[in-house]
């Protein structure tokens, strides 16, 4: 008995000591190796834009980002809300032109044409002018087409005719960029005294601009209050798109990824306003309003048609020599 | 058909960069431009890891979907291709992109982005298989010739794999399942929204 109760203790001893302390074997079994960095792991602690990343020994410091699932994001963005915000931008500003046409009609002269002109607009400032409106409107095509060219235009003429015409598109876009900047540094030098807002403003903005009842002109100076509106938004939204534009040119210096997509996103909502402002703009100053194309077309207007609508600006500059009113050279058709 | 996939079991990649140069050298890639590259994560520390990575070609691929010309189609073998023709190198395909695949030769306006080149799984472009045509705009058509990627197939370790999706998955699996550990398919779960359980 004594000698089976030994061996027991013995026994349970051995098993308690096994328990306690790790074979020898299992521990060499533990490969180091096994502690690496998983995907799981790294895709769990990614936060909002960031990237899984590391090193590379290729010289190009852009492709050291191994995954960054947040492009998808952008991807989804940019055909999606960006795309569908352009084409409501668009189609809402035809809508509301076509409708203001059926209820307003042209906006006449309302005193009929005096015969006589006045200088509007100097030979510098109508260059400014349309340099800048040219090239926008180039531009502005080239890029809708990159929004929309796809889906209504690639169908059409199919995929040879598409490709080059959007390749030269692309050319068109970046020569042309430069051309609308200087446009635009111009135009801001010619006009900005003139579009600083004042009291009269808010009068005008009071009555509707006199754009919903016919008669009504409410007093402006060179330029009234929705003309300063266009002015700022192009200014403000021209310089916006000439930053990320130039960007998106030179993407080495704009920095990353994330910078590229951010000026990529804003050159696109802020194209697609500019472009609505732009469609009402031309809409104004040419079939919307009698007289109006002749301020940026020949660059005199109808007397009658300035005191209507800059009725303060044509006191202003009575009496200057230049401003002095003359016969127009228009035939006048016989009533 | 297949569902072709890379897969790089980073257990095994001891970045040797071959596969990198065997594509630049298959293909003729033009300089400064890499199809495929080694990252290396964790740098110098504790288990570090390193991951070849190329164009994934992933399902419902972003890249095509924000092409604004629509030159990416996919084959039969669900390889992600593209069209040079009609590319403009705009540059949205890399802005979409969550492997950084897209890159652009500096022969574009102002010295910037020319037509994009990528990672075609050595299966070339819309052109004629195997014609010089292809070959200088793509490179060498691997696939047509019943071959597999080249960086996969000389690859020292057996890290890259390279075939059908269901294949090398089970290649993986197994080798995560004999040696007890695995650090995950690279890049699966962000290209086509799963991920190789072991």
């Amino acid at each position: 008995m004594t000698k089976l109760g030994a061996w027991l203790c013995a026994m349970i001893g051995l098993a308690v000591m096994l328990t306690v302390m790790p074979p020898l074997a299992e521990a060499q079994q533990i490969n180091p190796t096994a502690e690496s960095v998983t995907e799981d792991a790294l895709l769990e602690a990614l936060q909002g834009d960031q990237m899984v990343d590391g090193r590379v020994s290729i010289p190009d410091e852009l492709s050291t980002g191994l995954i960054k699932p947040g492009n998808k994001g952008w991807a989804d963005t940019h055909g999606g809300s960006v795309r569908l915000l352009t084409a409501v931008a668009l189609i809402g500003i035809l809508v509301v032109l076509v409708a203001f046409y059926m209820i307003r009609g042209r906006i006449q002269i309302d005193a009929g044409r005096s015969g006589m002109n006045i200088l509007r607009f100097s030979a510098f400032e109508r260059f400014a002018h349309w340099l800048m409106a040219g090239s926008f409107i180039v531009l502005a095509l080239t890029g809708l087409n990159l929004v929309f060219g796809r889906a209504l235009l690639l169908p059409i003429v199919g995929e040879g005719t598409f490709g080059t015409l959007s390749t030269w598109g692309k050319v068109a876009h970046n020569y042309l960029g430069w051309a609308f900047m200087l446009g635009l540094i111009l135009s801001f030098v010619a006009w900005v005294a003139h579009n600083i807002p004042n009291k009269v403003d808010a009068a005008w903005i009071k009555q509707g601009g006199g754009l919903l009842q016919k008669g009504v002109h409410p007093p402006a100076k060179k330029f009234n209050a929705g003309q300063k509106v266009i002015f700022w938004a192009v200014m403000l939204g021209g310089a916006a798109l000439s930053f990320t534009g130039v960007m998106l040119l030179f993407p080495a210096l704009a920095g990353t990824q994330a910078d590229w997509q951010l000026y990529q996103l804003i050159h696109g909502l802020v194209a697609a306003g500019l472009v609505a402002l732009v469609v009402a703009h031309i809409y104004i100053g040419s079939i919307g309003m009698e007289g109006a194309f002749d301020a940026m077309g020949s660059g005199e207007v109808d007397v009658n048609w300035a005191k209507e609508h800059h009725s303060l600006w044509v006191e202003e500059v009575e009496g200057k020599p230049e401003y002095e009113p003359h016969a127009s050279n228009k035939v006048q058709p016989a009533e | 058909m297949a569902r072709m996939k890379f897969l790089c079991d980073a257990d095994r990649c001891i970045e040797c960069n071959a596969c990198v140069t065997a594509c630049k050298n298959e293909h003729e890639v033009p300089w400064g431009i890499n199809r495929r590259r080694v990252v290396t994560i964790n740098d110098g520390l504790p288990g570090e890891r390193s991951v070849s990575m190329a164009c994934m070609h992933c399902t419902d691929a972003p890249c095509a979907a924000v092409c604004p010309v629509d030159c990416f189609y996919t084959t039969v073998d669900a390889v992600v291709l593209h069209s040079k023709d009609t590319c403009i190198g705009c540059g949205y395909c890399f802005y979409a992109c969550p492997f950084g695949a897209p890159q652009y030769p500096k022969v574009g306006n102002f010295g910037t982005r020319g037509k994009m080149d990528k990672c075609t799984y050595c299966a070339g472009g819309p052109e004629v298989d195997m014609t010089q045509a292809e070959y200088v705009k793509y490179g060498s058509n691997r696939l047509a010739e019943g071959k597999l990627p080249l960086c996969a197939e000389m690859c020292s370790t057996k890290s890259l794999l390279a075939g059908d999706a269901d294949i090398i998955a089970d290649i993986y699996r197994e080798r995560v399942v004999t040696r007890g550990y695995g650090s995950g398919a690279w890049g699966w779960r962000t290209a086509y929204g799963e991920t190789v359980s072991v």
